[in-house]
């Protein structure tokens, strides 16, 4: 009987020949990465006596959500950051300046390696899927284990299969796709699946589409969101990591829980409305709500083509004068290479702020926090209410490009009509 | 017998951790994390729950983030949570803190806010004890049985480091 691409990893990391749906195995972690919970692994560990990390160089430390530190407070969390790294040996650490959001760091700094099994402190950890990575969110208290051991229980999930076709037309993205399996399945469908995302439509998208269905997979309420690896994959990797890893496949005769299909052909630019990610509507039915706040940024929308996509469309135009418009690259790698394509001085122009690379307001920390009554239509992934501030907020979820469109209308705008 | 009772405050589908546990209190002590509990969706949550309370939940409760958001329930003396279904990361990381849940099909509609509800997890047994209704939740799973009967994966750390004096 064959298996699925989860079911492999997983049963090649528990040392198993054969893994079911439902079992329970014990299986090893080819990596961990952290951010702020490295402060509680560090304090737990000196507490209770674990004086060392299973292997330090299987883990991959990143300072993201609060860079550079905004208060006495993070300023002291960070130290504690750079002592966990020093005194555990950790060999992976991106601080400020040299890392950006762990979701894009950890791939471009060569640790998504296809067919391994990689946990980070973190739920967007699903991104690496699009590395055909088995990554999935752990968390504190979790982590401690998995720090300490190096391994963790998992339950086998069942697979859902969801095959692509057709071809994104121009002005629809990836983020367009996950919003509008939200919409038409809800928020939970995939609540403790492996997605398996397949077909000719992603055969022929970029990785930072891949990146993105990934990334929000967890917010379908996936374990896993897997892509297959393909020459896209290998050549992102070329020059980011000398490691040996062994591609996985699903075999053809594994089994689905369920089948989707989806032809991307028709797909509009879809928009998520407050206060739920399933509330989704095709731009066309918002455009014209006006709004305060447009954000660029996160590690759903932050990647280069994202601001690519943006600057193409703010080129040689402003901002509206009713919005504020912050754009952040979601890594310093991301932030130089929109720095050598004159992204930034498009932005600039536009009268956009460009914040350094890191998580900004999407987690509700800073760089552009919402007050009461305020509106945000933004790239990143979440649009609970309090999320970006004030529970008296409103946040409307889009595509970079539809945000790019909106800022410069002052009002939701279709991005194809720009 | 391992077992919670106490009055119910109701939620819906898609309680996320950002309501829980928002992200601006990270950084914070957990006492005052907790004061913000649900504050967008309920203000009054916080300052009117009384320890021995529990959470009635809906569908994919927990949902959003990886903050370990039953901290704040802990903190705040909550027993228990009874959901339709919560999310994988609010699950583990409450069961990993040594709160206790359970997955209960029909717990929205059988519990009115304020209820009594009674939770055995040895048996997956949820009893209104308001109404009569009883209720057959699916019962913990061996592992994560035993991480809650420890009071969490620190305690079982905590045994295995403190005696021996060793590392891994």
């Amino acid at each position: 009987m064959g298996m699925t691409i989860a079911e492999k990893i997983l049963a090649r990391n528990a040392g198993l020949p054969q893994v079911r749906p439902g079992q329970i195995v014990t299986a090893t972690v080819d990596s961990l990465m952290l951010h702020d919970s490295a402060v509680q692994i560090y304090k737990l560990f000196k507490e209770i006596g674990i004086d060392r990390v299973w292997d330090p160089s299987k883990v991959v430390a990143v300072n993201d959500h609060k860079i550079p530190a905004r208060n006495v407070e993070d300023a002291e969390l960070d130290q504690v950051k750079r002592a966990f790294v020093k005194e555990f040996e950790i060999a992976h650490w991106y601080d400020v300046g040299r890392g950006g959001i762990c979701h894009q760091v950890f791939p471009e700094q060569g640790h998504a390696l296809p067919g391994t099994l990689v946990l980070g402190c973190d739920s967007h950890t699903t991104s690496y899927g699009a590395f055909n990575v088995a990554a999935t969110g752990t968390q504190i208290p979790e982590a401690y284990w998995v720090a300490a051991k190096g391994n963790l229980w998992f339950r086998v999930p069942e697979s859902i299969r969801f095959e692509l076709s057709g071809e994104l037309p121009r002005g629809v993205v990836g983020k367009d796709i996950v919003l509008k399996i939200a919409g038409e399945h809800g928020a939970d469908f995939a609540a403790y699946k492996s997605i398996e995302f397949t077909g000719r439509a992603v055969e022929k998208m970029s990785l930072s589409n891949r990146w993105a269905i990934a990334n929000m997979g967890v917010d379908l309420a996936a374990k896993f969101a897997i892509f297959e690896a393909d020459q896209k994959v290998f050549d992102f990797l070329k020059g980011r990591t000398r490691k040996p890893f062994t591609p996985v496949e699903s075999d053809p005769d594994a089994s689905y829980e369920r089948v989707y299909q989806m032809d991307v052909s028709a797909l509009v630019p879809q928009v998520a409305c407050p206060h739920d990610l399933a509330n989704i509507k095709p731009v066309t039915e918002v455009a014209g709500i006006p709004f305060q706040q447009a954000f660029i940024g996160s590690c759903t929308g932050g990647r280069l083509e994202d601001l690519a996509a943006a600057a193409e469309i703010m080129r040689g135009k402003k901002v509206h004068p009713g919005v504020r418009m912050i754009v952040i690259p979601a890594s310093v790698e991301v932030y130089k290479d929109a720095l050598r394509a004159g992204l930034v001085e498009i932005f600039a122009d536009a009268d956009a702020v460009v914040a350094p690379p890191g998580c900004g307001p999407c987690s509700g920390h800073h760089l552009g926090i919402l007050g009461a009554g305020e509106v945000c239509v933004s790239a990143s992934n979440r649009n609970v209410k309090g999320r970006m501030g004030s529970p008296d907020a409103e946040i409307y979820l889009a595509s970079p490009a539809t945000v790019a469109a909106s800022a410069i209308a002052g009002v939701i705008a279709d991005p194809r009509q720009v | 017998m391992f077992v919670s009772k106490g009055k119910v405050w109701k939620f819906g589908d898609n309680i996320s951790t950002d309501h829980i546990k928002p992200g601006f209190t990270r950084g914070t002590t957990i006492k005052e994390q907790a004061q913000y509990c649900m504050r967008a969706i309920r203000p009054e949550f916080a300052q009117q729950v009384k320890p021995g309370d529990v959470i009635v939940g809906g569908r994919n409760f927990g949902c959003g983030s990886s903050r370990p958001a039953a901290q704040n329930f802990m903190a705040l003396g909550i027993g228990c949570a009874v959901a339709e279904s919560f999310s994988r990361l609010f699950f583990r990381s409450s069961i990993n803190l040594g709160f206790p849940l359970l997955y209960c099909s029909g717990v929205s509609g059988a519990f009115d806010e304020g209820d009594v509800l009674e939770a055995d997890f040895e048996s997956g047994v949820v009893r209104n004890l308001t109404s009569g209704k009883v209720l057959q939740a699916e019962p913990l799973l061996d592992v994560p049985m035993r991480i809650l009967r420890a009071g969490g994966v620190v305690e079982i750390l905590r045994k295995e480091y403190q005696k021996s004096g060793t590392h891994a």
